[in-house]
């Protein structure tokens, strides 16, 4: 049984609980709902969330827990010898499980039964080439063990699911019958639901936390793996990054901070002025017709999918530049650059900036403003001595955000920057950032236990430090200026 | 006091009228203007590269949704289609697209014979079928499998041209380009202009552009965007189901339920610090937890909607604070002095005068996800993916794959007919969005209270 049948059978147990409760509730009341301690519809509920809710947790709980339980049933399964040759058991584990996909492939062309499968030997026909035939490359040849561990792997996984699909649906009859024999004219079960309803809402705030611990989990669990493989001296110090499918690759972060840095210098340069002062020109002087019209366009371009940017990056400001710019001046022919990525990446920023910074010089009182018109300042000298230096704090701290933006930001840069990985100071040229790489290194065809693939997860850990570490600062920055004025 | 004010020497008074700006004073104002005209260009700038950017893609993009067909009679011929004689699906599945590309080869011969067109010799047979889509002859081939009847008939039909006239049509390619080209040749081209005045050829409305599957490298005529486009309303219905209740249930208790205590701060900075995680740190979330550890399929709409219901969960979660809050506690107080409990105040009052703003949160935050790109990538979305995915819920499991994504995928490809198909992707995306974000705001203008 699927999840999704799974989920269906226990929904409608659910809603069917939810009438039954309630009419058991008005028949041990004699029809007479003045009889019970809640209302008959808060029976009802009972019974829905006693069937729902624990069948539910079980499932969530149970599809987490079956692979890591199946994974070392099998690895315990697997020969010494099978390990040491294949350098390590999460390379034999990987192979373990393409061999059980490829498997159902085999049998699904061959029109083979289970039975079939499991009369399958390694030693007698040639499973690479039929694994081949269906579409799954295995990287060595396929060892007896390796293919029992495989049929083991597809016979537990069908088996636990098997069990899966009954514990669950036991699970959810179990609840309704439970809460159903439960009611009776004097159990409170406004109370019973409201107190169910309370921690329901209490652990979905709970899922935000879980999100973050994931995120940390698996990029450091990941990482760790990749440091195990690769030598952190070698990432954190080394400035060549070449990496080779097949070992011996330098994975050196440098040149993809080096990058990462330049586009969002650039991208803070064009941003920051245009964001700012588009900010101070609709607080300080536009009328209501220029605001109306100038403040939702430029929400339009916060509103805008990055892609969109990166498709005008690749297909209209990069060959704009290389052939008005980098050629004339012989700084380069290539069309994605710093510079293509910079210049689009500032324009998405634009909106990000002055709707912060907007916030910010709105949020500076009056009577300042009242204070330096009263001795005779213009208006572009209040802006400049007064405001400013009032909001200074607050609009460092929007830069910084804007700047973790930037960091963090991926299509633009995948799609206008280029792949290159090199230090260079001409802005006109290819380079590449930490987001691209993490792109390239998990797309395509991938093996989880290279270090060509793992350093993503490392890349990964460095990006969310780095972008964390901005906003926490930012918003460090920003709570401060708030209480002055408070 | 007096005796100091007039013995001011006559020289410091200014000597000239007030009405007329000394130097200072005009330095002084204009450096007032410069900096207005700062301001000022900032937002044209802004606007400017507002205008730009949607002209550049609509400028390449509403091309997509046309597409050249030729239009030619085709004799379906009964023997060689349907060898069985006995019209049943089944055993005509047995003749392949290249016994259909041959009878569309001979009809478009004959059409250019009939028509009295020049064709230059040195033209071979394979060149002026080369004219018509790899695509045509299965497109044929599911319209007579799809109705046997039309066997021994002689039909209208509209095949798809090659890419490349495609762009010769649409100005992309030229003679001086096809002479450079190994895929055309300019003598190509030429029968194309004389099949064109002869009204074989013309540029029609595409609606295979919306619904058909993705198309590999060689044949940028036929790729469409049906799959792309469930996908993403896969996904989009999985956030929706998924993140609108968890997202509201944990609103609400942060809003009304939660003590003051270090763990619910802790929840809070934890929102808002995911708000700000780069998008594709979400991917390798997914990747890492769904696909590697849970062992979820890859490209699988439901990985895509989980990754983004986490992405969303913040946006709707402070949307959904902000509308509660902003309902009156008048409103609470009054329904607890009738003798409500606490949460009946909440579900049966709060709850339904806060809804519109909670509904305007999330159409924004299902818009942001519909845009999202990158975690989708990691998640192997950017699978070559042409069948549909099955309904849901077993649909969600299929291989699919997303409108971003589907832009991504065709900037990927060496032929430049994917940039203009890239570019009409957007234009639907955009179109979506348009959509939704109006519709958000209609909701706001509609039922915003302000109390």
């Amino acid at each position: 049984m699927s999840v999704g049948l799974i989920l269906l059978i226990v929904l409608g147990l659910g809603v069917l609980g939810f009438f039954i409760g309630r009419q058991r509730a008005l028949s041990v009341a004699d029809g007479e709902p003045r009889n019970l301690h809640s209302l008959p519809g808060y029976y009802g509920w009972e019974v829905f969330l006693f069937a729902t809710v624990p069948a539910l947790v079980l499932l969530v709980a149970w599809l987490f827990i079956q692979p890591v339980v199946i994974e070392n049933r099998v690895s315990a399964m697997l020969p010494e010898a099978d390990i040491a040759q294949a350098g390590s058991i999460t390379l034999v584990m990987t192979d373990v499980r393409r061999i059980a996909q490829g498997l159902d492939a085999v049998a699904k062309k061959a029109g083979l039964d289970e039975a079939g499968i499991n009369a399958m030997r390694a030693d007698l026909t040639d499973m690479r080439g039929r694994l081949a035939s269906v579409g799954v490359a295995i990287g060595s040849n396929v060892t007896p063990s390796t293919l029992e561990a495989a049929k083991a792997y597809r016979n537990l996984n069908s088996s636990f699911s098997q069990v899966k699909s009954i514990a669950v649906v036991l699970t959810a009859l179990a609840g309704f019958a439970w809460a159903l024999f439960q009611i009776n004219p004097e159990q409170r079960a406004r109370n019973l639901v409201e107190r169910f309803t309370l921690v329901l809402l209490a652990s979905s705030s709970l899922i935000a936390v879980a999100t973050t611990f994931g995120i940390v989990f698996s990029l450091v669990a990941e990482s760790i793996h990749f440091f195990k493989l690769y030598d952190f001296k070698q990432f954190f110090f080394s400035t060549t990054w070449n990496p080779k499918f097949g070992g011996g690759s330098d994975l050196g972060i440098w040149p993809l901070v080096w990058g990462t840095l330049y586009v969002s210098f650039i991208a803070l340069i064009v941003s920051v002025p245009i964001g700012l002062m588009a900010a101070i020109y609709l607080s300080e002087y536009a009328n209501k017709t220029v605001r109306a019209f100038a403040k939702p366009a430029i929400e339009i371009l916060a509103g805008i999918p990055t892609i969109v940017y990166g498709l005008f990056a690749l297909i209209t400001v990069g060959p704009f530049l290389r052939d008005w710019f980098a050629q004339p001046m012989g700084m380069g022919n290539s069309s994605s650059s710093v510079m293509t990525a910079g210049i689009v990446m500032g324009i998405m920023l634009i909106p990000f900036v002055s709707s912060l910074s907007d916030d910010i010089i709105n949020a500076v009182p009056q009577s300042m403003r009242d204070g330096s018109f009263g001795l005779g300042a213009t208006h572009s000298e209040t802006v400049k001595q007064v405001i400013m230096p009032a909001a200074l704090p607050g609009i460092v701290g929007a830069v910084l955000l804007a700047a973790s933006r930037a960091i963090g930001e991926t299509m633009i840069v995948v799609m206008g920057a280029g792949a290159a990985a090199k230090m260079d100071l001409n802005p006109f040229e290819a380079m590449t950032t930490i987001t691209v790489k993490i792109v390239s290194q998990l797309t395509g065809d991938t093996e989880f236990a290279s270090p060509e693939t793992l350093v993503a997860f490392a890349l990964g850990l460095t990006l969310f430090c780095f972008t964390l570490g901005l906003n926490v600062i930012a918003l460090v920055i920003v709570r401060k200026y708030r209480e002055q004025y408070e | 006091m007096s005796d100091a004010t007039s013995q001011m020497p006559a020289a410091a008074r200014p000597k000239h009228s007030l009405f007329e700006p000394d130097a200072r004073t005009r330095r002084r104002n204009a450096a007032e203007t410069r900096f207005r005209f700062f301001g000022a260009s900032a937002i044209v700038v802004a606007v400017l590269a507002l205008v730009i950017l949607l002209a550049s893609v609509l400028g390449s993009g509403l091309g997509a949704f046309r597409q050249t067909f030729i239009h030619i009679p085709i004799t379906l011929d009964a023997t060689a289609l349907d060898k069985g004689g006995n019209r049943n699906p089944e055993d005509m599945k047995k003749v392949t697209t290249i016994g259909y590309a041959k009878i569309l080869e001979q009809g478009l011969k004959a059409a250019i014979a009939e028509k009295g067109l020049t064709v230059d010799p040195a033209l071979t047979a394979k060149q002026i079928a080369g004219l018509m889509s790899q695509d045509a002859a299965a497109q044929l081939r599911n319209q007579v499998l799809a109705d046997p009847s039309l066997l021994g008939q002689t039909i209208e039909f509209s095949a798809l041209a090659n890419g490349r006239v495609d762009g010769f049509l649409k100005g992309r390619v030229t003679l001086e380009s096809a002479a450079r080209d190994s895929n055309i040749s300019p003598a190509q081209l030429n029968l194309v202009s004389e099949m064109k005045d002869a009204g074989l050829v013309s540029l029609d409305f595409n609606p295979a552009f919306i619904t058909s599957g993705d198309a590999s490298e060689v044949r940028p005529e036929a790729a469409g965007l049906g799959v792309a486009i469930l996908g993403s309303a896969y996904m989009m219905l999985i956030v929706l189901v998924l993140s609108l209740p968890i997202g509201v249930a944990a609103s609400i208790y942060l809003e009304e339920f939660a003590p003051k205590n270090k763990l619910t701060d802790m929840i809070e900075v934890n929102i808002s610090n995911l708000a700000a995680v780069p998008s594709i740190v979400f991917g390798i979330l997914g990747l890492a937890i769904f696909i590697n550890f849970m062992g979820l399929p890859q490209s699988a709409p439901i990985v895509g909607g989980l990754v983004l219901t986490l992405m969303t969960l913040p946006t709707i979660i402070i949307a959904t604070r902000a509308a509660l809050k902003a309902v009156p506690p008048s409103i609470r107080d009054a329904a607890l002095g009738v003798g409500a409990s606490k949460m009946q105040a909440i579900f049966h009052h709060a709850l339904p005068l806060a809804m519109p703003g909670i509904l305007t949160g999330t159409i924004i935050g299902l818009a942001q996800a519909l845009g999202e790109t990158a975690p989708l990538l990691l998640i192997g979305m950017v699978a070559f993916v042409r069948e549909t995915p099955g309904a849901p819920p077993e649909g969600f499991f299929d291989p699919a794959s997303a409108l971003p994504v589907q832009v991504y995928n065709f900037t990927q490809r060496a032929d430049p007919a994917f940039v203009e198909r890239a570019s009409g992707a957007i234009i639907v995306l955009l179109v979506f969005l348009v959509i939704m974000n109006a519709v958000a705001i209609m909701l706001r203008r509609r039922f915003e209270r302000r109390w």
